[in-house]
């Protein structure tokens, strides 16, 4: 009987670039600057990673297809390297194939790395078409991003009788808090706080969905080298280790998108996804356990109902919570403590990987105490890609014992 | 008895008030001041003569079993296909049977009277029954051109058969000149015309009344024996003149709908027409003309069927819901007159792979999906597996019809960020009532109108054009409304 990926796995090292507009800077850039700041955290050698798995997601606008540009950019010899795409999840997916890779015994000491070169597009906002198929602007609506998740807000509005303007204000603070905690973060595309009037303000992009209620989109790399506990025993004596206590992705079955029983106000596979990582990383109680979160905050309103599918929020009521401050970086539970998709930005096939480093710094307090979370021993990250009705939701729970 | 067994009609929802037009370009052509009057009616974006004769062909199946329908005439001279059956992906649209005859009707503007003639004297023959004529244009004139501000947009459809007749067929008379008015040679996007004097001296002076006078001879008529006269003439002194040359009397002369639609070329009688049966009596006897290289005058007598036309649009019905387009730049960029930059997301490579497009035809043209016939689920796009999870059943699956469902809005947004040619786009989710869920482009609507829970129905439209290639794609959209009801 499968007992799921609690403690199997340790992360030895990690490494992110700043995400941002690296106009100078290459795909190749990119890896190479969170490879040797993951290598050198891990204390290891080149030649001692076995194996390697590589996530991007835009192949058009970034480095194509296969896993080759990682294997020649790092000059991995010879050894097997493989591509993982799964939208928005897709660094999670690398990081999930490598932790596989060392529970199943199949290697000892493996690489996940995430990168994604977005700024070459000439405009804002992500790539349009990639990934739906040949087919689909035959018969998709002529949608972007913005608007796929803007109707979350109309639909949730109608759910539980919330008035937009209500949803306005949770969203502006929403983006606000993650201003603010990019604002404390170098590594941070966007570090300008903004307040909650100047959000409200902004041009409108998807209704209700206004400028800041839209994340940034930026380039980056992140990476993490995985291995045994008992192989990180030796390599790092006397210091904690962060293990992975779960990782579980669900993905849509078609049923939001063609089946009359869900409304369109949240999401069923994050909801799926986090019943089941909860219990494999035997937690009972999120909302106490769970010290801190990076979610897919894609755009606010996405936030706003995840802290509800997250099962941390009451159904219908994370307004409370999020004018409460429980999410603030000062509150009970903080998010997005980086700055998030928001501030931090999000490189597509990098983000996921940028999530658990957020996480994995913080554990192993790391980071300058204006933004460390007190008691930092828990942390999750959340991934959410495609659409509404139709997506992937990825959970990665890691932790100190 | 052979004749029109059922109408339908079409006017786009936008109307752009003449005098806009004039206010932006009378100052290049002070005269056309002349025609400044009134409101003329303008396809939307994304429609174009395909997709309203669609519209006008949904109308006039409205309670008519469409397998019945045995053929599809198309007329105009503005269809988007050179090579490539116009007809055909109307007989698509419209969900009818594939094992009919389709044929497209072009040329001059008399084109619509022309495939009616053909669709009555094939079923007269015995050789075809139920034969749907449809015809619309969306003609252009040049800015500051008269054509401008003179032609409309619009389109018409009669189901022509011999059971059920609302109006029986009784005769015509064609006359072929080779008046050039107006043309357009193989690459003209613009209309052109020579002097309107010419037009209305010559052409519709002597010709109406050749055509006229020639089938009252040959069936022994008088004009007073008619209570509508209905042919297309914007010039309001000719008219007035050929009225009374023709002792045609001002109760029994139909209105031209220049005030409210315009002149819509190859539509326009057949427009004129249903527009007269929409208020016809039992017994009323009604002639049709046409004019464009010549005449159609066709003689038709109203039945007592024509009582069940009672559910109909009509042209009246889409008078009635009309909205102002109050930004004439606005039109110029939807007619593509004016190169507007929608962004380099509009510059995105649409390429229609024709096999596939054959593969998924019967989704993208019809909007058919399948309903499980286990659980009796419908869903969109087809499915092999049904996506009920308490079912699951594989290939179980019935062919199933959502474009004459209605619906209402589950979530919907209006976005800014997509290219569009009329931004913001607006789409969202739709429920089909009876099952099944799609998203789905909206259009004829306004983002502020809208609310979930609001119903819709659904419209053939143009989805894409691929600039490179010279495709036009269509898809359905939904159209959100107080009221709707179910096509057919």
């Amino acid at each position: 009987m499968a007992d799921g990926i609690r403690d199997k796995v340790v992360i030895i090292g990690m490494g992110c670039t700043k995400f941002g507009e690296r106009w100078e800077s290459s795909a190749e850039d990119l890896m190479v600057e969170a490879f040797v700041e993951c290598l050198e955290d891990a204390g290891i050698e080149k030649k001692e990673i076995q194996a390697a798995y590589l996530g991007t997601h835009f192949d058009e606008v970034n480095v194509g297809k296969a896993a080759l540009p990682l294997s020649i950019t790092l000059k991995l010899p010879y050894i097997p390297v493989t591509r993982t795409e799964n939208f928005c999840a897709t660094a999670t997916e690398a990081f999930r194939a490598a932790c596989y890779s060392i529970a199943a015994g199949a290697y000892d000491i493996v690489l996940a790395l995430g990168v994604e070169k977005l700024k070459d597009t000439g405009y804002g906002g992500l790539p349009g078409g990639a990934g739906r198929g040949v087919n689909s602007f035959m018969v998709g609506a002529n949608m972007t991003a913005p608007g796929m998740f803007a109707q979350l807000a109309t639909a949730y509005g109608a759910r539980w009788g919330i008035s937009m303007e209500k949803i306005k204000d949770a969203m502006a603070h929403i983006s606000a808090k993650s201003h603010a905690n990019g604002v404390l973060n170098p590594k941070a595309h966007l570090r300008r706080a903004v307040s909650e009037e100047q959000i409200k303000a902004a041009p409108m992009i998807a209704y209700p969905l206004g400028l800041f209620d839209c994340c940034g989109v930026s380039d980056g790399a992140a990476c993490a080298i995985i291995t045994t506990p008992e192989i990180a025993k030796s390599l790092k004596r006397n210091q904690d280790f962060v293990k992975v206590k779960a990782l579980q992705i669900s993905d849509s079955s078609g049923e939001e998108a063609m089946f009359s029983n869900w409304d369109g106000s949240y999401f069923v596979t994050t909801r799926k996804a986090a019943t089941k990582a909860y219990e494999e990383a035997g937690i009972e109680n999120p909302r106490k356990e769970i010290s801190m979160m990076e979610v897919h905050d894609c755009f606010s309103i996405t936030e706003m109902v995840t802290m509800e599918d997250l099962h941390i929020s009451p159904k219908g009521g994370s307004y409370d919570d999020i004018m409460d401050g429980f999410y603030d970086l000062d509150g009970e539970v903080p998010c997005q403590v980086d700055g998030g998709l928001k501030c931090y930005g999000h490189p597509i096939g990098a983000s996921g990987l940028r999530m658990i480093y957020a996480m994995y710094e913080q554990i192993l307090e790391r980071v300058p105490e204006e933004r460390q979370v007190k008691n930092a021993r828990m942390g999750l990250t959340h991934n959410l890609g495609g659409t509404p009705w139709m997506n992937v939701a990825a959970i990665s729970i890691i932790g100190r014992d | 008895m052979t004749g029109i067994c059922s109408y339908g009609g079409y006017v786009p929802r936008y109307r752009l008030n003449r005098g806009l037009v004039y206010k932006a370009m009378g100052w290049m052509n002070p005269a056309n001041i002349a025609h400044a009057r009134g409101e003329k009616a303008v396809a939307n974006f994304d429609e174009d003569s395909i997709t309203m004769a669609v519209a006008a062909g949904i109308d006039s199946l409205g309670g008519i079993e469409r397998s019945k329908v045995g053929g599809v005439y198309f007329a105009s001279t503005t269809m988007p296909y050179k090579e490539r059956l116009n007809a055909g992906i109307i007989t698509a649209a419209l969900g009818l049977n594939a094992h009919i005859r389709a044929a497209d009707f072009s040329g001059g503007i008399k084109a619509g009277t022309t495939a009616l003639l053909a669709a009555l004297e094939g079923v007269e023959s015995g050789g075809a029954d139920n034969l749907l004529v449809c015809s619309s244009d969306c003609r252009m004139g040049k800015p500051a051109s008269p054509q401008e501000l003179i032609f409309g947009d619009a389109a018409a459809a009669l189901l022509v058969g011999d059971e059920d007749v609302i109006a029986q067929y009784r005769g015509s008379y064609s006359v072929t000149y080779d008046f050039v008015d107006h043309y357009r040679g193989e690459f003209a996007k613009y209309d052109r015309q020579w002097e309107d004097r010419w037009i209305r001296d010559l052409g519709f002076d002597q010709l109406v009344p050749e055509a006229v006078n020639g089938l009252l001879d040959r069936y022994g008529l008088k004009i007073s024996d008619f209570s509508k006269v209905v042919y297309p003439c914007h010039y309001g002194a000719a008219r007035k003149k050929l009225n009374k040359t023709l002792s045609i009397s001002p109760e029994a002369a139909q209105d031209n709908l220049q005030a409210e639609i315009g002149e819509s070329g190859t539509p326009h009688s057949l427009v004129m027409l249903v527009r007269a049966l929409e208020e016809a009596k039992p017994g009323d006897k009604i002639l049709i003309v046409s004019f464009g290289s010549g005449c159609d005058a066709l003689y038709f007598e109203v039945t007592e069927d024509i009582r069940r036309m009672k559910d109909r649009d009509g042209i009246s019905g889409c008078l009635a819901r009309r909205a102002d387009l109050d930004n004439y730049t606005k039109y110029l960029i939807w007619r593509d007159i004016l190169p507007g930059d929608a962004g380099m997301r509009s510059e995105e490579d649409l390429w229609t792979r024709w096999s596939s497009l054959w593969r998924t035809r019967k989704m993208v043209l019809g909007l058919w999906g399948t309903q499980c016939k286990i659980c009796g689920t419908p869903q969109l796009p087809p499915q092999r597996v049904c996506v009920n999870p308490d079912c699951g059943a594989v290939d179980e699956m019935d062919e199933y019809c959502f474009s004459d469902k209605v619906g209402h809005i589950a979530s919907y947004t209006g976005d800014m960020l997509a290219a569009s040619n009329n931004p913001p786009a607006v789409y969202g989710a739709i429920d089909f009532n009876g099952g099944g869920k799609y998203y789905f482009d909206f259009t004829d609507c306004d983002l502020d109108a809208l609310e979930t829970g609001m119903p819709v129905s659904m419209s053939f439209r143009r989805k894409y054009y691929d600039q490179k290639r010279d495709i036009v794609g269509y898809f359905w959209k939904a159209v959100p409304a107080k009221e709707v009801k179910e096509n057919g």
